[in-house]
């Protein structure tokens, strides 16, 4: 009997993955139009998104426990200061203990290095932005629900509360069309190329930057002035760098669909 | 050797040029910040410094009204942020932290700034960082300064503003008391007064519609035993500032006369102004010589603004009274007016207009009722819903001619159901002749839908007059 559960438990996780990566879905590709393309003409410049895989839910405290035991120069005793501030994985008591109420919230205090060697070390990596925004974009029935007043509220009563005192556990809130939990409403989630989306700080300027490659322009280059969320999305990321560590700011994984030959 | 001397004198000359004049930096201290509506200590120093500031952003969840909470985006923690004081000249080192708890990154454009965004790009900060840069206060004035970061709608609305007085070299008059006023507005998504922890409206900041128009953060915060006070004799200067992110204030305080203006915070001062206008991202520098005592409110003279929504302030002059400058009330009598919104003049009094048949009895009836009733009955009887009920095709009239002679003539007040729809309002008695009450009531069922009935003269007399109680 205890042979039979054994194997059960053994084989479970290995039938998954011979269907997908554990823990992740299928975002179907598709035509997007990101929060700061336009072309110099004012028109919104679509982008073919391929298909890719993403994590249902962030990476929780208990996930990247398991990374930092096996990979011991990401602990917190371990970490050089140009891959972590001093802030990196501050609300864990040491190298490899936090309080039991964190296991299942989401990892924060991660910077980008941290948060991009977890995923390569499970064979992932970061999802760019227009990955993340793209299947951010679905509310629970729709893939594309940013023009709809009700999303848009929605995400703006999360900004509207408080930060840290009632982070919940992954997966509390809804799961949206793709089977995603908590794009929003949970907390900030780093991106691959999150320094390429240049809002200067002085927003009001970054109009005038025509900077078209970089997506990146303020309030007139806009595609939807009153996407407020994908507004702070952009404002947040570009006052990162790769080795800050923020109290609501953690991560999940994407991963390529090798193509079948 | 001796040119040695000459050249360390005349260095030493030099320097002293440089000090007398008043313009080389000397020193460094930290900037002593203030939250409303308390202001800094006048700056006594002759000479300009090196001034630290520090400042914190924070998001924290406080009262808007009572019963009512709201997640404010902060300079320091309260709404609106800390009084910043420089002198003109000063090197102004500004570092800003952002609390490690924040959502959002933020900045800080301060006005007072001469340079590209006021301090926006160089102070942008993500939570748990402090940023710092320098300006030099070369303006006296004073300013508004308030965060920059996308969306900047937001983060004002939320709360993130705040006032910097670059004070001249020369100093400002002495007055006896300073004050740091700040109005805003507040964009919730439930209406005023709905309990509870309110979230942002956008579609109400986009359509500048607030729910709260507020001194100094929330409703309240500047009235009752938080009221602001002065002795009877003394000069009160108030630092106002408007946040915005959208109204212009009309700001007045009732019961006084601003002796000095300096309009939009900037060197002029205007002088015996009851009302001046304050920008939103704008300021002005009032002062006035309090002379009696009392209680005197600051309102934004928008006036729904003041007692709908919040704008509501008060001055509390202690002392005793100045009966020559203001009497309080001196008597209290009885005032009989005699008719309704006709006066009457004196001298001969006009004949009373006779109508000789329903014709005529339309005609007359059409310019009482144009001078009496069309304000509330609307020019085609169709009343306004919900507080007037309708003239035309009305059930009421039709059903009862007395009843409707009875409502002219004494008028009518509580509970009433015309053509479905309750009413509960007043309608005061006219003071109409009867030969004029049987006129417009004539025009009235002859117009709009009604039975044409004629009303003569002495049916009206014989309803009785209600004398009063």
């Amino acid at each position: 009997m205890i042979q039979v559960i054994f194997w059960i438990l053994l084989l479970g996780p290995l039938c998954v993955f011979a269907r997908g990566p554990s823990s992740m879905v299928k975002i179907d590709g598709g035509a997007f139009t990101p929060f700061f393309n336009k072309d110099k003409d004012g028109k919104d410049v679509p982008i073919q998104v391929e298909s890719f895989y993403l994590d249902v839910t962030p990476v929780t405290n208990s996930q990247y426990r398991s990374f930092v035991r096996k990979h011991a120069k990401w602990r917190k005793s371990k970490i050089k200061r140009v891959f972590a501030d001093d802030s990196y994985l501050k609300h864990w008591k040491s190298d490899l203990s936090f309080e039991k109420k964190e296991s299942e919230k989401p990892v924060r205090f991660v910077s980008w290095f941290a948060a991009s060697a977890y995923c390569e070390a499970y064979g992932k990596e970061l999802p760019t932005i227009v990955q993340w925004e793209y299947a951010a974009s679905a509310d629970e029935k729709e893939k594309l629900a940013t023009h709809k007043e009700e999303y848009r509220q929605k995400i703006l009563e999360w900004y509207s509360r408080p930060s840290i005192d009632r982070l919940s556990n992954v997966k509390s809130g809804k799961k949206n069309y793709w089977g995603v939990y908590d794009l929003h409403g949970l907390v900030w989630e780093w991106n691959l190329d999150y320094n390429v989306a240049m809002v200067t700080g002085e927003s009001r300027e970054d109009s005038s930057l025509n900077r078209n490659r970089f997506c990146g322009s303020g309030a007139l280059g806009a595609k939807d002035k009153l996407d407020y969320g994908a507004f702070m999305r952009f404002g947040f990321r570009s006052s990162l760098k790769g080795n800050y560590t923020v109290g609501n700011l953690g991560f999940r994984c994407a991963k390529k669909i090798e193509s079948k030959k | 050797m001796k040119h040695v001397l000459a050249a360390l004198m005349a260095l030493g000359l030099l320097s002293s040029i440089g000090c007398k004049d008043g313009s080389t930096i000397q020193g460094e201290e930290e900037a002593a910040l203030t939250f409303a509506p308390n202001v800094p200590p006048p700056i006594t120093r002759k000479h300009p410094t090196k001034v630290v500031v520090k400042l914190e952003t924070s998001e924290v969840v406080k009262r808007l009204a009572d019963g009512v909470e709201y997640t404010f985006w902060t300079f320091g923690g309260e709404v609106p942020g800390k009084f910043i004081r420089v002198r003109e000249g000063d090197l102004v080192e500004f570092h800003l932290s952002n609390h490690p708890d924040s959502k959002m990154p933020h900045n800080i454009d301060l006005h007072a700034v001469t340079g590209a965004g006021g301090g926006a790009a160089s102070s942008f900060t993500a939570p748990g960082h402090t940023s710092k840069f320098s300006f030099k206060a070369i303006n006296p004035g004073l300013y508004v300064y308030h965060c920059a970061t996308a969306p900047v709608g937001m983060h004002i609305a939320n709360g993130m503003y705040g006032l910097i007085l670059v004070e001249p070299k020369e100093g400002l008059p002495k007055v006896d008391k300073e004050y740091y006023v700040m109005q805003s507005e507040f964009y919730t998504k439930g209406k005023y007064g709905a309990p509870g922890l309110q979230p942002f409206s956008m579609r109400k900041a986009l359509q500048e519609i607030p729910d709260y128009v507020v001194f100094n953060g929330s409703v309240g915060a500047l009235a009752g035993d938080k009221a602001v006070g002065a002795e009877k004799g003394e000069t009160v200067r108030m630092f106002v500032g408007n946040g915005g992110p959208n109204l212009v204030s009309s700001f007045h305080v009732i019961g006084e006369i601003f002796d000095n203006v300096y309009t939009e915070g900037g060197s002029v001062a205007n002088h015996n102004v009851q009302t001046t206008l304050v920008p939103a991202g704008g300021s002005a520098i009032v002062e006035f010589k309090v002379d009696v005592p009392g209680t005197f409110i600051l309102v934004d003279h928008s006036i729904f603004r003041a007692f709908n929504k919040g704008a509501l302030g008060m001055l509390k002059v202690s002392g005793s009274e100045e009966l020559e400058i203001y009497s309080g009330k001196q008597s209290d009598e009885i005032y009989l007016a005699e008719g309704g919104t006709i006066q009457e003049v004196e001298g001969k009094k006009p004949a009373p207009q006779v109508a000789k048949n329903k014709e005529d009895r339309i005609q007359f009836g059409e310019r009482i009722y144009k001078q009496n009733c069309v304000a509330c009955h609307q020019a085609s009887g169709q009343g306004i819903e919900g507080a007037f009920p309708p003239l035309a095709n009305s059930d009421f009239l039709n059903k009862s001619t007395r009843k409707s002679i009875e409502a002219v003539k004494n008028g009518l007040s509580g509970k009433i159901r015309v053509n479905g729809e309750e009413y509960n309002g007043v309608m005061p008695a006219l003071g109409l002749s009867d030969e004029d009450i049987a006129n417009v009531l004539t025009y009235v069922y002859n117009s709009w839908g009604n039975s044409g009935k004629v009303v003569s003269t002495g049916e009206v007399r014989a309803v009785s007059k209600d004398v009063g109680h």
